[in-house]
């Protein structure tokens, strides 16, 4: 008994952590001065506009500011500069607006022609919901029975300086999204809470996502690759530790990763189900319950559980947390409505959230001796 | 604009007004204060405090952005810093120091004895530091001050934010009433109590500026009200104007903010286009080269900037259609604005130059301006916004704009006119080493912003990925090494307010004209309490 339940945890734990792209190179841009060109056609006229953006005001810089250091330089009072009395010239003035305002109609059609083909997600090869909470990716295959949350992978000691930042440093996650390249890509964005903004640079593709509302977005990669971005948008404490990562793949290895994507889910929901007539023991769910808390809860309720005062409530001496269990039990379900409490029915399996549980309950001396299992979350999740 | 005048400076001496000969002192002459001068005087140096508080905390922001990692503040605080430094240098520095000047300077400029509405121009600066120790307060609460950024984007700002948002509320409720009654006496000042023969089209630019500014502000701080309102009732009384769920509309926020937020930039800009338009004529010795398209380019400006606000929200996933509109009405504002650079470079031709201290920190303004001008005209291309957007880009661009032009533009005017209200003129030694050390730090600190943005660093991060991270070790010193020239602009204030210094004449600069160089430096306490006449 104790053995498959241990053979089950650990295939779960694999399949939560597995690193799809150990076959992929990884191109670490060194771009550091300015926009790149991508990966997509579009990124590459969108690069291109850019430049041409970008001359079109030095141009113009050099030439008023040239104007200006020439006068500094020549009608100097130390020279002997006298003033002249000339000022209002209708022909002047008339120049001046009429020249920038054609050169304006010049940078307008390009762009009008970009943003129009920027804008138009229709008929997609593959559809790819992307939802954003606080702070995390979920994607979800339209077409297939495939869905993930794609977290920071960077470790906090890393963040905090305890050991070396690797090449990666803030921009890696447990499981990146994986896009066969050469297919239109519609991406539909929205969030479970704050805002966010889905940005992965090499598609030039920013997108923010509203709860409440969908947008959408596309892309066609042209090669493949893992490509990096972060969440734009500030969406609250972790916004900075929120990234994006997409890995391109053939389409041919790509119909493969779904595939087994698609039979590793369908195995595990089954496995769920057979989880739920089994029962854990106290160590089990105490080490459990710490790894499931570590990776989903201390970011807000703090890996001491005093949370931040004010902001995120404290779950160490919580009422919650040491007397009731339901409703403990069904906050970790269905979250806090009007509060920054998620609700973790689809995030976590029935055996997490009762480890967990379990955890928050014994943990940072609420020695409750609670032990939840499996099928209690199930019961309450069904309603029982 | 010529201005001929003839100043009576008996005037100044009788007329039986009794209250004009023992000017008070002491605590109670600032607290029940009417005069334009002193209430001029306390916005200031209110501003002063606000911009070097803020200023301390853009030092925490870059001291933890000196390398990658968290080695200083835990990001909530991080968080609360960017906030509260956004909210002070907009509402706590840049407007009231253009207030104060607007106080100082439009009743010498148009020959007004004050402000028209002396008791309601006291309450509106005496309620200002109350705001802000409410704001600032706010940082000590449990939870912590707001730390949803200075735009307070819902639903961050409401269902997801501390306790601490409703003080934020109360106090932005504070800070615009102050600006809406500042802006009420200036409007009342300007049409009433221009001198005889000061018609339109011969006032100075600085108070064409200021009037218009005046009108954007009563026009949008009430929208602020609003979206503030709203988002308290969001967090504690149970509306939903921003929530889906209750069938709001969380982007309605952001329309809402940035109908305010988008002419909010230009009451920021409008009165540094005035001080520009003062200072470029002294000191090039010429008339400027077109006052009358600078009036109708900054009324095309301030009518425009109520079109174009949602060009701050392009990735929000507006139709295209919207996107198209707001990215023409944006590109259209560079029309007016070029015309304004324009003319001070024609100014400046076949003039005759020096570079006193304000001319060169005027010089700076426009070159330094410019450039965050044309930045802002690629921010306007929509599909290439989507990349910038969001980025340092984004923060290089508006530092920009809003250091080197109107922060620079203040130092430009206080630099100016500073000898005519102390009637000394200012350490000039201490004034060249605060020009020269602020304008290479400055661009140490914003320009490297360019890049890191372009390479793709988000805003608002407590820590960053290893490829920003040489670049933000120069931002983070050229960060320290503009706050610390601020300290030498704190010890020249300081001696200039205990009058040291050589004596001035009454005009100040050679080729300084306009009604302010006319009377005696210092200003006496009343002025043109009976009008001069401007022929």
């Amino acid at each position: 008994m104790k053995r498959i339940l241990f053979k089950v945890g650990t295939m779960l734990t694999a399949l939560m952590t597995t690193r799809v792209f150990a076959e992929t190179t990884d191109k670490i841009d060194q771009y550091t001065l300015n926009m790149r060109k991508g990966v997509t056609d579009i990124s590459a006229e969108v690069y291109d506009m850019h430049m041409l953006m970008f001359i079109i005001c030095v141009v113009i810089g050099v030439g008023v500011f040239g104007v200006m250091f020439v006068s500094m330089f020549f009608h100097r009072k130390s020279r002997g500069a006298k003033p002249a009395n000339f000022h209002e010239s209708v022909k002047v003035e008339i120049a001046w607006t009429i020249t920038p305002f054609i050169i304006l109609i010049g940078m307008a059609f390009p762009a009008t022609k970009l943003l129009i083909n920027m804008e138009d997600a229709s008929e997609p090869d593959v559809t790819v919901l992307v939802t954003g909470s606080q702070w995390k990716w979920h994607y979800k295959y339209m077409d297939n029975d495939v869905e993930f949350f794609s977290k920071i992978a960077t470790q906090q000691d890393q963040i905090k300086g305890k050991i070396p930042k690797g090449v990666n440093y803030l921009l890696e996650v447990d499981r990146p999204l994986v896009i066969p390249t050469g297919k239109k890509i519609r991406f539909l964005v929205t969030s479970d809470d704050v805002i966010h903004s889905w940005w992965v640079p090499d598609f030039a593709v920013k997108q923010d996502a509203n709860p409440g509302f969908i947008n959408d977005a596309w892309a066609i990669a042209n090669e493949p690759g893992i490509y990096r971005g972060q969440c734009a948008e500030l969406c609250g404490k972790d916004h900075g530790f929120m990234p994006v990562v997409v890995i391109a793949k053939e389409p041919a290895e790509f119909d493969k990763w779904i595939a087994e994507q698609e039979a590793i889910q369908m195995q595990a929901k089954e496995e769920e189900q057979r989880l739920l007539a089994m029962n854990m023991t106290m160590p089990e769910a105490m080490t459990q319950g710490e790894q499931v808390y570590l990776a989903n809860c201390a970011a807000c309720h703090m890996p001491n559980g005093e949370g931040l005062p004010g902001v995120f409530p404290a779950l160490k001496g919580s009422q919650i947390a040491v007397a009731d269990k339901p409703r403990h039990i069904e906050i970790m379900i269905n979250g806090v409505t009007g509060s920054a409490m998620q609700s973790y029915a689809k995030q976590l399996t029935m055996s997490e959230i009762a480890a967990v549980v379990t955890y928050e309950r014994n943990a940072w001396g609420n020695n409750t001796g609670d032990l939840v299992q499996a099928k209690d979350i199930n019961a309450v999740m069904n309603g029982q | 604009m010529t201005t001929t005048t003839e100043v009576n400076h008996d005037d100044d001496h009788h007329d039986g007004e009794h209250h004009e000969h023992h000017i008070p002192y002491g605590i109670k002459r600032w607290l029940y204060t009417t005069n334009h001068k002193d209430i001029g005087t306390l916005y200031l140096w209110f501003a002063f405090i606000m911009f070097l508080t803020g200023g301390a905390m853009a030092m925490v922001i870059r001291a933890e952005l000196f390398q990658p990692g968290l080695q200083i503040v835990e990001p909530h605080f991080f968080n609360q810093m960017t906030t509260v430094h956004g909210l002070i240098m907009v509402f706590g520095a840049v407007m009231p120091a253009f207030t104060g000047l607007a106080n100082w300077l439009i009743p010498m400029m148009i020959g007004a004895p004050d402000m028209a509405l002396p008791r309601m121009n006291n309450w509106s600066f005496w309620i200002l530091p109350f705001a802000f120790s409410i704001l600032l307060g706010s940082l000590f609460m449990e939870g912590g001050g707001p730390a949803f950024g200075w735009t307070f984007y819902a639903p961050l700002s409401t269902t997801y934010s501390g306790d601490g948002t409703a003080l934020f509320v109360f106090a932005v409720h504070i800070m615009g009433a102050s600006s809406i009654m500042g802006a009420i006496n200036v409007i009342v000042t300007i049409f009433n109590m221009r001198a005889p023969g000061m018609t339109w089209m011969k006032m100075p630019l600085f108070v064409w500026t200021w009037l218009i500014t005046a009108f954007l502000l009563i026009a949008v701080m009430p929208v602020l009200a609003g979206a503030v309102t709203m988002v308290l009732t969001d967090k504690f009384f149970g509306t939903s104007f921003f929530d889906a769920a209750g069938g709001g509309d969380p982007v309605m926020f952001q329309h809402i903010f940035w109908f305010f937020g988008h002419p909010e930039v230009y009451i920021m800009i409008l009165p540094a286009f005035g001080i520009i338009s003062q200072i470029i004529p002294t000191f090039a010795r010429k008339r400027l080269f077109g006052y009358a398209s600078m009036v109708y380019a900054t009324a095309s400006i301030a009518l425009l900037s109520f079109i174009v606000w949602a060009h701050h929200m392009f990735t929000t996933g507006m139709p295209v259609a919207a996107e198209l509109f707001f990215m023409f009405a944006t590109m259209l504002i560079s029309v007016p604005t070029g015309v304004k650079v324009f003319n001070w470079v024609a100014t400046m031709w076949r003039g005759s130059m020096t570079f006193e201290v304000p001319m060169l920190f005027a010089l700076a303004f426009i070159v330094l301006f410019t450039i965050g001008g044309l930045s802002g005209l690629m921010l306007a291309i929509v599909p290439v916004d989507f990349q910038y957007h969001d980025t340092y880009f984004v923060v290089a661009h508006f530092h920009y704009v809003l250091v080197t032009g109107a922060i620079f533009s203040i130092m430009a005017a206080v630099y100016y006119w500073l000898p005519k209200w102390t009637g000394k003129m200012f350490h000039i030694g201490l004034a060249k080493w605060h020009f020269w050390c602020s304008l290479v730090s400055v661009n140490v600190l914003f320009f490297p912003m360019h890049f890191v943005g372009l390479a793709g660093m988000p805003r608002r991060i407590p820590d960053y990925a290893l490829q920003f991270a040489d670049f933000n070790k120069w931002i983070s010193i050229g960060g320290f090494a503009f706050g610390l020239s601020q300290l030498i602009f704190l010890v020249l204030l300081i001696k200039a307010c205990k009058k040291q210094g050589e004596p001035v004449s009454a005009q100040v600069w050679e080729g300084a004209e306009g009604l302010e160089w006319e009377i005696p430096s210092p200003a006496p306490y009343h002025t043109f309490e009976t009008p001069p006449v401007v022929k």
